[in-house]
């Protein structure tokens, strides 16, 4: 069994765009759900969120930044390739209804995960804000789509090259501030910026989500790795979430899980990396 | 009679195995065998009962003194076909069955001495057929059947699976296995490791299944692809055999710190995602000092394979004393051969942590046994203040699973009872639900492969009726 690559394209340096042939997952997928992939009978099942899918073409969409040996890897398939494993969708949908505003915040690659979340929102009758943000302008991604998706969309670059000067989370907050009653903030992107962003919607009278992304390897319940305490009590991120309350999740837990492996994988894709300078791949 | 011959059968053929200290070392399997002598050696034990007590000791009724004259006859094809008669897999069987509670447990060699060992004969046979590459369907008929045009869908594809499937494909019903995890197998993939049951046993009998025209679809969960209600509308029926997946943890302080494990998530690591070849990218924690918590097999495949991993050290908490504990006995001898050592009558208390978020030590209560309860088991009670602490940088729960929820999700009208298994009659797996058969560990949770098997093999024949009837 093999999903082959349909398109693959670079969106910004080191993020990818990747569309996979795999019309079974494309038929069942909702927005916030996520899959598995698995490059090769060696590789490492890494979970990537579902950006969008067609259920008629068969397709589903990843975007993904390089981080490790797997994502490297990954950014090196092009259309034509293939992945051995591909799996999904997992996770608990997302609670998508008619809520009124709803303000959607994605930070770096996390802005992949807001689009078809966006979609799903706004289709529902809600008006969607969304604020997405990167390092610097060369690294957003979505830009057109997310203009597309919402009803306004905000955009925040860390050095001002491009619309705000400063962080996603400042916009969300000056949105609180104003006058337009918000039902639900969704944020996602790294768990540093979900923390700071749900500490800093807290105070409002809100609903916030957060889409957490722990270590995984089975995504169905199986192994218990990425489980995360929410409200005190052990939750799997893949079958309970990946979204919570943010106002519940024990994010210093998180990050501290995410470092598990840190030495490990910086020596993989140390040795991957050497072997590629090496025209070994 | 000579005193040298009754002497001779007092004792078992022993089991030809890697020592301790080299096994210690790798991931291959540690039983080597029985040569053709070894074999016809034991079966010559056998007093080929008129009324086999053995037999009624197998879950699936496997025909023993009949394949134990067989081989004392050197046909070991004909012994190999009888098994089969039976048991769809026997070279697993022969491997993991705790024959020691079943089949071994009734024979009557055993009142007076040891048993035959019927697990090591069955398995020389298994071995014998596939190393002379003979191909598999040694079912008498099963390449003759007429298609019926029914169809049948089988969820998960652990032994239950893999012998309902093999039965309805036999039958004539076209059957699609849907497997969650991307190899097949269940347990005996993803739990069991290479050391006991060499992964390409499994492959080899998958391959069987493949060729008795089932299709498998790897990478397919049921309740997220597609719903139990939706299988039903496709399918004339549906065999579910999902296993019990979901790990128990204790509930205790520091459970979270990282190099907390499930024996799940451990073992899948090693196991099916092969951590220990250095060719696969898989990471795992490979622990100096390693505490498991549990008594069952589960805890000690994880405990031999952190040693294997290059752990100094490897202990086993353990509640109650060794004499309960659940594991087979050959398990608990080779553990302890290899190195690892019990800590019995003990209960964690917590977990302690380093300012780095890892593991240091676990912190257990000493435990006596008390009044037996209602099920005369003597249960254990805590010593007040006998806290002791053991160093531990890797930490592996295997106190026990239950089923794995994701089935249930959009599978109206299935019953489950309080523990979260599924209801289904004894003798046919039938549920709740219309057209829904269930069997093995997410009927019963976590018990054997043989009964898995049993309750698959069970299941098929009530599925031929009901097709049948419908
Ligand atoms: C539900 C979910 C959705 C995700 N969606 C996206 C997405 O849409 N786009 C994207 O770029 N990234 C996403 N991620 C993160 C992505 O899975 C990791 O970046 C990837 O696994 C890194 O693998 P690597 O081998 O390249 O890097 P490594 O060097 O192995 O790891 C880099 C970091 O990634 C994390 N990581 C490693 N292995 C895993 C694993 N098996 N599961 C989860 N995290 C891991 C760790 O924090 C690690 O420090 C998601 C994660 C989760 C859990
Ligand atoms: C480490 C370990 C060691 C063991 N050692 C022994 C031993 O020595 N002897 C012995 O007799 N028994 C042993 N057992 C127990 C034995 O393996 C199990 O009782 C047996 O495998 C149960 O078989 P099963 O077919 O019911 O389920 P499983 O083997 O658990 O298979 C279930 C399959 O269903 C799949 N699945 C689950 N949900 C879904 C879904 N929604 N959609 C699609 N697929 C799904 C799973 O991925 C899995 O592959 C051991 C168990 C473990 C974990
Ligand atoms: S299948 Fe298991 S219980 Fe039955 S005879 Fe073989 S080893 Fe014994
Ligand atoms: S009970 Fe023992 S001796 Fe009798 S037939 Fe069975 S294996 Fe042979
Ligand atoms: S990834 Fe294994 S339980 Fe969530």
């Amino acid at each position: 069994m093999a999903y082959k690559i349909l398109e693959k394209e670079e969106i910004a340096p080191s993020v990818h765009r990747t569309v996979i042939d795999a019309p079974d997952v494309a038929k069942a997928a909702k927005a916030g759900q996520f899959i598995i992939l698995k490059i090769d009978e060696e590789g490492e099942r890494i979970p990537l969120t579902i950006a969008d899918f067609d259920p008629e073409k068969g397709t589903v969409t990843v975007i993904f930044q390089e981080m490790g040996k797997t994502t490297k890897q990954l950014g090196k398939l092009s259309a034509g390739d293939s992945l051995e494993d591909f799996v999904g969708p997992l996770g608990t949908p997302s609670d998508i209804r008619k809520l009124g505003t709803v303000i959607l915040v994605g930070g770096g690659v996390g802005v992949a995960p807001i689009y078809p979340q966006a979609k799903a929102y706004k289709e529902a009758g809600n008006r969607v804000l969304t604020i997405i943000g990167a390092r610097n302008k060369d690294l957003l991604i979505l830009e057109a789509e997310m203009q597309e998706a919402s009803s306004e969309l905000f955009i925040a670059t860390d050095d001002g090259s491009k619309g705000h000067h400063g962080f996603v989370t400042e916009i969300m907050k000056n949105i609180l501030d104003s006058d337009e009653p918000v039902a639900r903030v969704v944020i996602i992107g790294p768990p540093i910026m979900m923390k700071v962003g749900a500490g800093m919607a807290a105070p409002y009278d809100v609903e916030i989500l957060v889409s957490l992304n722990s270590i995984m390897v089975d995504g169905t319940g199986m192994c218990g790795g990425c489980r995360v305490t929410v409200g005190g009590e052990t939750k799997f991120t893949c079958v309970d979430g990946p979204e919570f309350d943010a106002r519940q999740v024990d994010f210093g837990e998180l990050m501290n899980r995410l470092s598990m492996y840190r030495d490990d994988e910086a020596k993989a894709t140390e040795e991957y990396e050497h072997k590629c300078r090496c025209g070994l791949h | 009679m000579s005193e040298k011959t009754s002497e001779k059968k007092k004792t078992r053929t022993p089991m030809p195995e890697q020592p301790p200290e080299v096994r210690a070392g790798n991931f291959d399997e540690v039983a080597l065998g029985y040569s053709k002598e070894d074999a016809i050696a034991e079966a010559s034990r056998c007093l080929n009962c008129k009324e086999p007590k053995c037999v009624e000791g197998c879950p699936v009724n496997v025909d023993i003194p009949g394949f134990i004259k067989l081989i004392c006859e050197e046909d070991f094809e004909g012994a190999i076909e009888k098994i089969k008669a039976t048991n769809a897999l026997p070279a697993i069987c022969g491997r993991v069955c705790p024959q020691e509670s079943q089949c071994e447990a009734l024979c009557v060699l055993g009142k007076k001495s040891e048993p035959v060992a019927i697990g090591r004969l069955e398995r020389f046979c298994a071995d014998y057929e596939r190393e002379k590459g003979v191909s598999a369907p040694g079912v008498p008929g099963s390449d003759i059947v007429e298609p019926t045009g029914r169809t049948v869908a089988v969820v998960g594809s652990g032994p239950a699976g893999l012998t309902a499937a093999a039965d309805l494909a036999k039958l004539g019903h076209k059957v699609t296995i849907f497997e969650s995890l991307h190899k097949t197998g269940g347990v005996l993939s993803y739990g069991i490791p290479e050391f006991r049951l060499p992964k390409e046993i499994v492959k080899q009998e998958v391959e069987y299944i493949k060729q008795l025209g089932v299709e498998i679809k790897p990478n397919y969960i049921i309740g997220r692809i597609k719903t139990l209600d939706q299988l039903c509308k496709e399918f004339d029926a549906v065999f579910l055999g999902t296993g019990a997946g979901l790990p128990r943890f204790m509930g205790i302080e520091g459970e979270n710190l990282n190099g907390v494990y499930s024996a799940n998530e451990f073992l899948t690591r090693v196991n099916l995602m092969k951590a220990y070849d250095p060719n696969y990218d898989t990471v795992v924690r490979r622990g100096k000092h390693v505490v498991v918590v549990g008594g069952g097999n589960v805890a000690m495949d994880s405990a031999r394979s952190a040693l294997r991993l290059g752990a100094e050290e490897v202990s086993v908490v353990y509640r109650r004393g060794e004499e309960e504990m659940p594991a087979r006995r050959e398990e608990i001898k080779h553990a302890k051969e290899e190195g690892v050592s019990l800590k019995l009558l003990a209960n964690p208390t917590r977990i302690l942590g380093d300012d780095k978020f890892n593991v240091k030590g676990i912190e257990c209560i000493k435990m006596e046994l008390g009044e037996p309860d209602a099920s005369g088991r003597r249960s254990p009670v805590p010593m007040e203040g006998s806290e002791f602490i053991i160093d531990a940088d890797v930490v592996i729960i295997a106190i026990g699973t239950s089923p794995n929820p994701i089935i249930f999700k959009g599978s109206e009208g299935l019953e489950q009872n309080r523990r979260g298994t599924v209801v289904a009659e004894d003798e046919t797996g039938a549920t709740s639900k219309c057209g829904v058969f269930a069997g093995g560990d997410v009927v019963t949770g976590a018990a054997t492969v043989i009964s898995a098997m049993g309750a698959g093999k069970k299941a098929a024949k009530a599925i031929d009726e009901y097709l049948k009837e419908k």
